[in-house]
């Protein structure tokens, strides 16, 4: 067999070790399906004593195989449906033998995994870091459809069951332990083989509980009045996170609940439908694609320059403890990396070091770090006013503020003192990086390493390449966003690089709806119905109206200098209203929205009569369509632009860095999953009702010809 | 040829408080019935082989409100064998439901005499015990956007703007003017005394009229949504009404209906059953019409409903002189108001579900009663009773004195 070996001892214990023989993971596929079902009939003719689950690989099983469900179309739902319900049937007669199953868990079981030793009468785990069981499916749009929802329900109750099958969290082996996914935890392989063996020897005869007859499942079934009241709220909860855009969540619980009101094999058949259902949607092709495929080959380094060797960084400075610098600092020590912030005094880059004094106090408050950790970190950090003491860096991460000449005096300064080596990277998110590489001595080791707001929460890094910068540089700049834990995307240089651009275009969207008279609370909740994280106008508030206009005059000078007019859009006289009446944002006190000492947040009452509202509104998905498409069809721009040199990067920087709503799979995902055509024939009607930045890119018209998908 | 149906009769029990602490907890749904109908054989002298059918209205039939029983009440009363029996639900308008099914029966031709009504004890059966796709089905909760009701009202009142107080002001009304129609007889017609099977009265009043609440105690209550708006009902509004930054949560359990126990019966019949049995018909249903709106706010169906009500009539909104318009929340009665341009003056002059409460299968032939009793205390002849429906219903029957 290729997937399975049996291996029977001399006192009866049969062990089914999965060991995939062509690839390093265990998955469930068709092979592995008929040879699962060829191991269990034969077992049932001759039943050992007990059986041994294992795996001969470092994880125990890494669940469905991927491939295989993301090639699966509609046409193809009943062969699917088939494999599904042959390895549900042959984990149905494994848990009914009457024989004791032990799942030993020595490494990663998650997902199909995990739903493999659910079917196990007992499930022994290793007890150590890189252990972990869950159920991630939901992430990639998902659901448990190898038994995970059926079993869980009749384990924990429906209630009990809800986060683990709608989360997609990862639980370590304490954690697993504590919530009753396993029974036992072994600190080694041999105690764990012990302890296996043992409670075989203890337990000669076993059932499921839920195929007792005592059995009552925990919490009460829906009908109970305790549940019904709760199950009434409950797609509302799960409506509140998913804003109605993730199917998956919402059909785990319909799983459930149908399933919980039927006998076990009627509920796992209710549960491979669903499965099916969900492989067969868009949503979960888009999610796979680029959670799955695109970010693993951005996790592999795709996008780093592969003949250069890799670095990994002991120390950097960073000029500048502000908002952003102090956000790097703590995210770098976080890793072990040491740091030298410098700010003008000394007192200064002490207050950017107060930044990562907090967050540390905040994790060993919460335990997710000990005290001694939180010391050493902070040991890390070391804040100073002089540009001498940067000698020793092996990267300088420029974050002053966002000003040309400022920029260039501490490029000129720092590069005074420092290595030949060095590499120099500006945190700028808007000016162009090739210009300011004109103030270093060495432009070849200049590059943009833009790191978003809350440093410590976002993922992404935009990684911008100048004019000179060589392959050296973006190597290592990748190794270092790489070193973070972070997600790197690789960009050429231009105006607001990728994701400040088409950011752009979603909060001057928002803006010039306002300003055709839809009601602010129509626009927020657009946006937030079409799966974006912060509406265009809450967000505008946070950026500040403010800088939103410095960056429209910086462009219309910059322009004009090449001798060209910069191109007007209806949001600017929105702003600029906005300003006259001294409403520049959240931190001057607000702007689109009050904020209330006291309370959350609201629309500024004044809106409705600085831009009286409009009597006949447009649709909602009129307003999804718009935020929407005007950000895939800038996104497609700086493709053909050469911004962007390929879709991975869009696909992830979009979702990651600007909140593109995850279950498009991406701006450029977005546009295919929508059909080429179909977006061609939408962003014409809508340049036609709201002007020409509705213009589809060349581009897309070529694809349609050539008949391709961004890819 | 159509024939008229004439409403011969209304009676009504006495409305207890919907809890444990109520009066009528302790009876039994089926004994609030029989009780009605022996005063309904009683009163009207009926032979009641002659009826044709029992309609009755009851919004969570299970347990001892399960199993059709108002084919079981006409049994358990002693009524003759002969007699058929059907039990409805169109949630909240099951009472009046049962009234205009009624009198399609005898408009039909095909039945000459039926009694229609209703009954609930929510204090003995609680709402929502019966389940039901809308709610505990996931897949549907979902996809239909279900919400409760009260998040319904609060979304009304914030699109049409009424503050906490607009709407605690219509709750005062309702006790005071429910208090001065007791004290002016206004019931006294239709009320039946619950009594135990020794003849002692265990209830012969509405039970929960507070003529003293005022907008401070008022104000002090709760308001009963907002939690369960904040746990993500609020957003499944959101879907539909965009332009709603949030919803203002003012209902309470002060200017909502009080859930209660009770029952109440009509007589409907043809000119020429009447005739034989030598019974004055007090008014005439002159039409019936049933609409469906928006699932999710719920509660804005009154004012189409009546205005198709009307249409069927062919009368206009100003000649109808009472309007009873079940007070399910304050916001409902204000929305209806605004909607028809009704003047209030001649809305719930005898107060309604705020203060007397809203024994759900019954209400609508309750409030159908205290029409034609006040119809003919102001001889005045139209008059037009409506409610808000579960689902996104509304009902609607106007009603003239003949």
């Amino acid at each position: 067999m290729q997937s399975i070996k049996i291996e029977k001892s001399e006192s009866g214990i049969l062990s089914l070790i999965f060991d995939r023989n062509d690839s390093s993971a265990n998955t469930i596929d068709d092979v592995f399906t008929n040879e699962f079902s060829e191991a269990i009939n034969k077992i049932i003719q001759d039943p050992p004593r007990g059986i041994l689950m294992r795996s001969a690989k470092t994880s125990f099983f890494a669940g469905g195989d991927l491939e295989r469900i993301y090639r699966t179309t509609k046409a193809e739902a009943n062969s699917l449906f088939d494999m599904v319900e042959r390895l549900k049937l042959s984990m149905r007669k494994l848990e009914t033998l009457g024989i004791p199953v032990v799942a030993c868990i020595e490494g990663a079981a998650l997902g199909g995994g995990f739903e493999l030793a659910l079917s196990c009468h007992r499930r022994i785990m290793l007890n150590q870091p890189k252990v972990k069981v869950g159920f991630p499916e939901v992430t990639l749009g998902l659901l448990p459809g190898g038994g995970g929802v059926t079993r869980s329900v009749r384990l924990f109750g429906i209630q009990a069951a809800l986060p683990f099958l709608t989360e997609g969290r990862k639980y370590n082996a304490e954690k697993a332990l504590k919530l009753g996914l396993v029974h036992d935890l072994a600190q080694s392989k041999k105690v764990l083989m012990e302890r296996a063996i043992e409670w075989i020897n203890s337990n000669p005869q076993i059932q499921q509980p839920w195929d007792m007859k005592a059995y009552r499942m925990p919490g009460g079934l829906p009908s109970s009045p305790k549940l019904a009241h709760i199950l009434a709220i409950a797609p509302a909860l799960i409506r509140k996170k998913t804003k109605g855009v993730f199917p998956a969540p919402e059909l785990i619980l319909s799983t459930m609940v149908e399933g919980a009101l039927v006998d076990f094999d009627t509920a796992s058949r209710i549960e491979s439908r669903h499965f099916v259902e969900l492989v067969c949607s868009p949503i979960s092709k888009n999610m796979i694609n680029t959670f799955w495929y695109q970010l693993n080959l951005i996790k592999s380094g795709i996008g780093r320059p592969q003949e250069i060797d890799k670095k990994k960084f002991k120390k950097v400075a960073i000029l500048g403890a502000g908002m952003m610098g102090a956000g790097v600092a703590y995210v770098a020590t976080k890793v072990g990396v040491e740091v030298i912030l410098k700010d003008v005094s000394l007192e200064r880059a002490e207050q950017g070091k107060n930044y990562s004094r907090k967050l540390v106090a905040k994790n060993v408050k919460s335990e997710r770090i000990s005290q001694e950790d939180g010391d050493r970190q902070l040991a890390l950090i070391q804040p100073c006013a002089e540009a001498s003491e940067l000698k020793g860096a092996e990267l300088v991460i420029e974050a002053v503020f966002e000003n040309r000449e400022l920029k260039a005096q501490v490029t000129q300064e720092a590069e005074a003192v420092l290595d030949e080596q060095v590499i120099f990277a500006s945190n700028t998110s808007t000016l162009p990086i090739s210009g300011l590489a004109t103030a270093s001595c060495r432009p070849s080791q200049f590059i943009g390493l833009h790191f978003f707001s809350p440093v410590d929460k976002m993922q992404l890094v935009e990684i911008i390449c100048g004019e000179a910068t060589n392959e050296k540089t973006l190597a290592h700049a990748y190794d270092f966003v790489q070193q973070l834990g972070k997600i790197p995307i690789v960009v050429n240089d231009s105006r607001g690089f990728f994701t400040s651009r088409v950011f752009g275009t979603y909060t001057q969207e928002g803006i010039a709806m306002l300003g055709e008279g839809i009601p602010a609370a129509m626009i927020e909740s657009a946006a937030a119905l079409a799966g974006f994280p912060v509406g265009p106008l809450a967000v505008s508030d946070e950026v500040s109206l403010t800088l939103m206009s410095k960056i429209r005059k910086q462009t219309a000078l910059d322009f004009a200098t090449e001798g060209k007019n910069a191109p007007s859009h209806p949001a600017h006289s929105v702003i600029d209203s906005m300003l006259d009446q001294g409403r520049a944002g959240k931190l001057s006190g607000g702007g689109f929205y009050e904020y209330p000492d006291n309370g959350k947040k609201q629309l500024w009452s004044g809106l409705k009569d600085t831009f009286s509202p409009i009597k006949n509104l447009p649709s909602l998905h009129e307003l999804k369509d718009r935020l929407l498409f005007i950000m895939a069809i800038e996104t497609a721009r700086c493709l053909e632009e050469n911004v962007l040199t390929n879709v991975h990067d869009a696909n992830i920087g979009s979702i990651f860095g600007i909140g593109f709503p995850a279950w498009t799979g991406g701006a450029l995902q977005f546009i295919n999953y929508f059909g080429i055509q179909e977006f061609i024939d939408r962003s014409e009607v809508l340049a036609k009702q709201h002007g020409k930045r509705f213009s589809p890119a060349t581009l897309l018209y070529t694809m349609v010809q050539n008949g391709i998908e961004f890819q | 040829m159509a024939q008229d149906a004439y409403i011969y009769d209304v009676i009504r029990s006495p409305r207890g408080k919907g809890k444990r602490s109520g009066s009528l907890h302790e009876v039994k749904p089926i004994s609030l019935l029989t009780q009605l109908f022996d005063a309904l054989k009683t009163r009207n002298n009926l032979p009641t082989y002659l009826v044709d059918d029992v309609v009755l209205g009851c919004v969570t039939a299970v347990g001892e409100q399960g199993a059709d029983l108002a084919k079981v009440a006409t049994l358990a009363a002693g009524w003759d064998d002969n007699i058929g029996g059907v039990t409805l639900n169109r949630f909240c308008a099951s009472g009046l439901e049962a009234i205009n099914l009624a009198a399609m029966k005898i408009r039909s031709g095909w039945e000459q005499l039926v009694v229609a009504g209703g009954v609930e004890s929510m204090s003995r059966v609680p709402m929502g015990s019966d389940g039901g796709a809308m709610m505990c089905d996931p897949q549907t909760n979902s996809q239909i956007g279900f919400m409760p009701q009260g998040i319904g009202a609060d979304l009304i009142a914030t699109i049409d703007g009424y503050s906490r107080e607009t709407v605690d002001r219509l709750a005062i009304r309702s006790h005071q003017l429910a208090a001065k129609a007791w004290a002016n007889d206004a019931f006294s017609k239709s009320i039946i005394p619950i009594c135990d099977r020794n003849g002692l009265v265990i209830l012969d009043r509405d039970e929960t009229i507070r003529p003293d609440s005022n907008l401070e105690s008022l104000a002090s209550l709760r308001a009963s949504f907002a939690e369960m708006g904040a746990m993500g009902f609020d957003e499944v509004a959101r879907e539909k009404y965009p332009y709603v930054e949030r919803i203002n949560h003012v209902h309470s359990a002060g200017n909502s209906s009080g859930i209660v126990d009770g029952a109440a019966l009509v007589l409907v019949g043809n000119q020429a059953i009447g005739n034989q049995l030598n019974l004055r018909p007090r008014a005439r249903i002159r039409s019936a019409a049933v609409v469906g709106t928006d699932p999710t706010i719920m509660l804005t169906g009154p004012a189409p409903a009546t205005r198709k009500a009307l249409k069927l009539a062919g009368v206009e909104v100003n000649d109808i002189e009472l309007f009873e318009v079940n007070e399910a929340f304050a916001s409902v009665v204000l929305r209806f108001q605004r909607e028809l341009e009704v003047d209030p003056d001649f809305v719930n002059v005898n107060g309604g579900a705020i203060a007397m409460g809203h024994p759900l299968g019954a209400t609508g032939a309750m409030i159908l009663g205290t029409l034609l009793d006040e119809l003919e205390r102001r001889d005045r002849s139209l008059g037009c009773a409506t409610l808000c429906v579960g689902g996104g219903m509304g009902i609607a029957t106007v009603i003239e004195r003949v």
